[in-house]
């Protein structure tokens, strides 16, 4: 069984999840990329029309391979010389594709992007919810939400916007130096070889610049945790009045943060320099050259313009290059965030097989924190229907055994058994749909009261759900809220007090109708006369239901099947309230000190 | 929302976001010129090829070309030069501007009332501080950048063109008016399908944190399915809206683009007939094509930049109102004054309370409505009196501690403090004379050290084990590895709620205040702990106010005063033997407690 932690690395490539997330957008892509290269196709064609149309229409150039076709399609030379409309009408011919297939591409690279993010975004949440809870203890939650949104952004908007202009820049510089060379070999080897060079010094700043990301990304988290924990925390903060000593905590690493970028600016602004320099350099040869070449008649005026129409068409695209190069490895180390939460250990949770028995049995179970031992060879078993209650010191164990039943986490060793099946056998869908395990602290989603009772049901009429409102006494709190069951609650359920927070989640538990029941000190908030009256009523409405009740309260215990009592991680006694009354131990003493009675009620002033 | 209150609302946002890029008025002017100057290096640039072509190649000469070369190169050199500073200033003016705008909603935050905290949910608020800074900043200086050179490009060439020959400057101009129609025509529709993604996105947020938060009830319920389907209708939603707005953008996108080439096209062809006539020379045309080409780039980067502004007026608008903020709970400037504020409190100002709390004909309603909690209530509690409140749960237990802590304003009546009203001293007083142990117990990532002396950073080792001791947390730091130095992950993640609560219970009591206040904090530790943190409590409670809540009776009986409260009001008041003698609630609640027996 792997170490619970670890962060332990399905070992895939940032590659198989990227796969996995393009699903159902390919096809969109293909298209948008064949859009793409129409319409780079129409921008590039034009500089060669306007060239031919300066040298053969305007000029006395000898018209040569395609446009000879195109010209006897249009009635030679002379009627295009007459009519200069014509190759402006072919511009405007090819203009109205370009923008055809411009929308196209557009829309179809938008649609698949779309598609990404909402894979991404989907495959995330599943991934997130089921990570195992010791791992999530570990990752702060700040960290983890910043991957979900922030990065999946970056990623995004890489794709829908940078990615477009890549492919149209290759695109256009592919063809373009094609059609350079088709004009003059010399000057379009000048003119591709600073391409080369351009190239070559972005590829090596991207290099520094992916480092400096990482690191600046990673500065980011942390003040991003900073943020989500004060704000979490924000009563603890002012009830202790430590509100400069978060703002000074916050503003540090703000700082730190801030000096990070601005020193990977200076990389940055290199890189801007050293594209301008070479960019307005490669124009300068190119035109110097290219008049030496036109005065020696190796070259027309015409092509001339035309090779420097092409440099004109490069050089915002290399000045995006970088840019977008930049934002590739921003958009690298986003993707890799991503992946490396797809990547780790989560829970599958399988199908639900079906109800169980209700009997359950832990033998020698143990259970520990890496060195901390929680729980050392504990054994005990829970008849079908009956009910056991669990006490013991803060930190033996009580709630663990809670969180073993309900699969939470795997036992060390040892094994648990419900209805004579191993819990490990079945998978996590049928344990926790027949374990309705209710936290001491539950979570309160945002969405009304019903909807939250309901949560874990499949059928929820709106009798059953009064019902269950009434079985834990809640009923009555919901009639004072304004909108009633209708009510929104949520994030933390603030609005709620802590026992009704507390009733809730025994009512959401209560709808799955589970043949098990645990109480993880669920009634701790609960004042004692409503803690029996929800034991009572439990009592008459499920019957049948084995429960455990983990608690501090004795008296909430006290009337179980069978109780026992845990001493640091070991059953030190077991049995019913009279027996272990009689035993004199660790229950007893407890007992004498929850009831003790004082001087007033002694000797019948009831 | 009427029109003239959103345009208010998008004028108080943009004189804010004016205001922050003021206080780098120096690299914003820097930023500026450096643009200014590179927009003018690249209009000067094509000229450079249409002197050529006119003065060398149609006269077939290379006089003057060596001072052509050198011109030429320094203005390489200055452009260049331009670049890395335009870049540095850029990158550093959207950096600063981000941080101080971090800063002010992160500061400010920190002044409003526990009130907002309930109303706002932390993902939206996280947001405020980080997202929508990170969106503000990033267009802001980029797109207002770039802009600009765009803007200073596209005047530049159209001075130059006009200066040449105005009739084929006009076959250019042509595009201006189709694109600022089209604009027109299109923002509002964009506008609104950018809002209706906005809000599409704030529930996926949302959704986030509540799949991530909430994941230990998820799994106990096994409702990750559930959750996931009102998730994934979201995103669907999402791809659905999102798709209708690149739709529009698309369309946009693709007019403008073809009305630019139209231009393109009308100057080859008036301007061919002109060159043909001898009135122009190649060179001049060839350099009206490349201004008109040249003009696509900026025209569409324009239309980029618009939507990118109109996004972030939203983003801008957020940060503004919670800038705007009052709290709830504040205190006059007449205190603020005398005591300081909490980022600059005055603690020599500041009087030693003795601890004597008067609830003058306080009521109480909370701000969200519902009835009143409080009705004219009085209550006297001189120095060193304990009183706990017990009763049912639901509201009205905690109110009497909430306004005590000043998290609420009283509705009306005032509550005194050493016979002065509490809102005469600043709250910051208050706070730093209570300790307070809340019902669900927060401790941050850090050492279980930094924990404990939250509260007190100055306190002395001798003071932290003492209070270590009293309250019986020693037990569960020896159990812990490191000790003192145990790192413990967010929100106490690695302790158990009962292990938490007494480090919390610690950390109140090292900062030995005049007013202890337990909220319910004894509810969660089993029997053994409990005693131990009672007897504490006990001897903490000598010679001190305390205000307990509390369900658990037994932890109550040695309390001076105690108030019952039912159904959120308070019915009975006395001490416990009275309370009994009285045969009422109390007595009913008390005896429910042995019934079993």
């Amino acid at each position: 069984m792997a170490d619970k932690h670890t962060t332990a690395y399905g070992g895939r490539k940032n590659s198989y999840y990227l796969s996995m997330f393009l699903k159902g957008g390919i096809r969109a892509f293909v298209i948008a990329v064949i859009s793409n290269i129409i319409c780079t196709l129409c921008v590039t064609v034009v500089p060669l029309i306007i060239s031919f149309t300066i040298d053969s229409v305007l000029g006395d150039e000898p018209v040569t391979g395609i446009f000879a076709e195109a010209v006897k399609l249009f009635g030679g030379i002379e009627n295009v010389r007459a009519n200069i409309w014509i190759p402006a009408a072919v511009i405007a011919a090819i203009a109205l594709l370009n923008a055809l297939f411009s929308y196209a591409n557009t829309y179809f690279n938008n649609y698949g992007n779309q598609t990404l993010v909402r894979n991404m975004r989907d495959g995330l949440f599943s991934h997130v919810q089921r990570l195992p809870l010791s791992r999530q203890s570990l990752n702060s939650t700040g960290d983890i939400i910043q991957r979900c949104t922030s990065d999946v952004w970056n990623l995004s908007n890489f794709i829908s916007n940078q990615f477009v202009s890549l492919l149209r820049i290759v695109i256009t510089i592919v063809i373009s130096v094609a059609f350079m060379f088709s004009m003059n070999v010399v000057l379009a080897c000048v003119s591709s070889s600073l391409i080369v060079v351009i190239t070559t010094v972005s590829m090596l700043i991207r290099r520094v610049m992916f480092r400096r990301f990482t690191e600046c990304d990673e500065q980011e988290g942390i003040l991003s945790a900073y943020a989500q924990e004060n704000l979490t925390g924000v009563r603890v903060v002012r009830a202790f009045g430590r509100e400069k000593h978060e703002r000074d905590k916050f503003e540090k690493q703000n700082e730190k943060y801030t000096k990070l970028w601005s020193k990977t600016g200076k990389v940055t602004a290199l890189y801007w320099m050293s594209t301008e320099f070479l960019n307005t350099l490669q124009l300068m040869i190119i035109i110097v050259t290219g008049t030496f070449f036109c005065i020696d008649g190796k070259l027309t005026a015409g092509d001339l313009v035309a090779f420097i129409s092409y440099n004109t068409l490069l050089v915002t695209p290399l000045r995006e290059l970088g840019r977008i190069i930049s934002q590739m490895s921003r958009a690298g180390v986003a993707l890799g965030r991503i992946c490396k939460v797809m990547d780790s250990e989560a829970e599958e949770t399988g199908e639900n097989a079906g109800k169980l028995a209700g009997h359950v049995s832990f033998c020698n179970v143990s259970f520990g924190y890496g060195d901390k031992p929680v729980l050392k060879d504990v054994s005990f078993t829970v008849p079908q229907g009956s009910v056991l209650g669990i006490v013991g010191a803060t930190g033996s164990g009580k709630s663990t055994i809670a969180g073993l039943a309900a699969r939470l986490f795997e036992p060390d060793s040892g094994a648990i058994y419900i209805g004579d099946k191993n819990l490990a056998e079945l998978s996590l869908a049928t344990v926790r749909n027949n374990v309705g395990l209710v936290l001491q602290e539950g979570y309160v989603y945002s969405r009304t009261i019903r909807e939250n009772i309901a949560m874990a049901a499949e059928e929820a009429s709106d009798d059953k759900i009064r019902e269950t409102a009434r079985t834990v006494c809640l009923d009555k709190s919901i009639a004072s809220f304004k909108d009633g069951y209708d009510t929104v609650v949520g994030e933390r359920g603030v609005t709620l007090s802590g026992g009704q927070k507390q009733r809730l989640n025994i009512a959401r538990a209560l709808m799955k109708n589970t043949p098990v029941l645990i109480f993880d000190d669920s009634l701790s908030a609960v004042d004692s006369e409503t803690d029996a009256e929800i034991r009572k009523n439990l009592k008459e409405r499920f019957k049948g239901t084995t429960v455990i009740i983990i608690s501090h309260r004795l008296t909430t215990v006290m009337d179980a099947d069978n109780i026992i009592v845990l001493d640091d991680g070991v059953i030190a006694e077991s049995g019913t309230n009279a027996e272990l009354l009689a035993k004199g131990g660790i229950y007893s003493k407890i007992y004498q000190m929850q009831t003790a009675l004082p001087d007033e009620l002694k000797g019948g002033a009831l | 929302m009427t029109g003239s209150n959103s345009e208010m609302k998008t004028v108080g946002a943009f004189a804010t976001l004016g205001r922050f890029m003021g206080r780098h008025k120096g690299l914003l002017i820097i930023m500026l010129i450096s643009e200014l100057l590179i927009s003018a290096t690249s209009i000067i640039s094509p000229l450079f090829q249409s002197y050529a072509i006119d003065n060398f190649i149609a006269l077939n000469t290379t006089s003057g070309l060596p001072a052509f070369i050198a011109v030429y190169c320094v203005i390489i050199v200055i452009s260049s030069a331009l670049q890395y500073v335009e870049t540095r200033t850029g990158i550093n003016l959207e950096m600063y501007l981000l941080r101080d705008m971090r800063r002010a909603a992160f500061n400010h935050l920190q002044t409003l009332s526990v009130e907002y905290f309930n109303v706002n949910s932390v993902g939206v608020l996280h947001a405020r501080v980080m997202s929508d800074t990170e969106k503000i900043g990033g267009i802001v200086v980029w797109d207002g950048n770039h802009g600009i050179r765009h803007i200073i490009y596209v005047v530049g060439a159209i001075t130059v063109m006009l200066s040449l020959n105005p009739l084929l400057a006009l076959c250019v101009l042509c595009i201006v008016p189709v694109i600022a129609l089209t604009t027109v025509l299109f923002q509002r529709r964009l506008i609104a399908l950018n809002r209706k993604e906005r809000d599409i996105n704030a529930k996926i947020t949302g959704g986030f944190n509540e799949g991530i938060t909430g994941a230990a009830t998820t799994k106990t319920l096994a409702v990750e399915e559930k959750l996931e389907k009102s998730f994934f209708s979201n995103t669907s939603e999402m791809k659905r809206q999102s798709m209708k707005l690149v739709h529009y953008r698309s369309m946009f996108y693709s007019i403008i683009t073809f009305a630019s080439s139209l231009a393109l096209a009308a100057v080859l062809w008036y301007g061919g007939i002109i060159t043909v006539e001898q009135m122009i020379g190649i060179g001049t045309l060839s350099v009206f094509m490349t201004y008109a080409q040249g003009l696509v780039a900026p025209v569409q980067w324009a239309i980029y930049a618009l939507s990118d502004i109109m996004g972030v007026k939203v983003n801008l608008e957020r940060l503004n109102s919670l800038l705007n903020t009052e709290s709830g709970v504040a205190d006059t400037p007449e205190v603020i004054e005398k005591y300081g504020d909490s980022f600059n409190p005055k603690r020599e100002n500041w009087e030693k309370p003795e601890g004597n709390v008067k609830f003058e004909n306080v009521s109480f309603r909370y701000p969200d409505g519902g009835d009143y909690v409080l009705e004219n209530f009085d209550l006297d509690v001189p120095a060193g009196t304990s009183v706990a409140i017990v009763g049912e749960t639901g509201a009205g237990k905690s109110t009497l501690v909430n306004l005590i802590c000043r998290f609420y304003e009283p509705t009306s009546g005032r509550i005194l403090i050493d016979g002065r009203d509490a809102r005469e001293r600043s709250v910051g007083w208050l706070h730093s004379n209570i300790g307070y142990v809340l019902q669900s117990p927060h401790l941050f990532s850090g050492t279980v050290r930094e924990n404990l002396l939250y509260g007190k950073p100055d306190a002395t080792e001798q003071e932290l084990d003492e209070a270590v001791k009293r309250v019986g947390a020693d037990k569960v730091i020896a159990k812990l590895e490191d000790g003192y130095d145990s790192f413990i992950g967010e929100g106490g993640g690695t302790l158990s709620t009962g292990e938490k609560q007494l480090i919390s219970f610690a950390r109140a009591l090292i900062v030995d205040p005049a007013l202890f206040i337990l909220d319910e904090a004894t509810s969660s530790i089993d029997t053994l702990t409990e005693k131990a943190v009672q007897d504490a409590v006990e001897t903490v409670m000598r010679g001190r106010t305390t205000f307990m809540i509390a369900h658990r009776l037994s932890t109550v009986r040695s309390s001076d005063v105690i108030l019952v409260v039912k159904d959120g009001k308070i019915i009975e008041r006395g001490n416990h033997n009275e309370l009994l003698k009285m045969k009422g609630y109390y007595y009913e609640l008390y005896i429910k407690q042995f019934r079993e027996l």
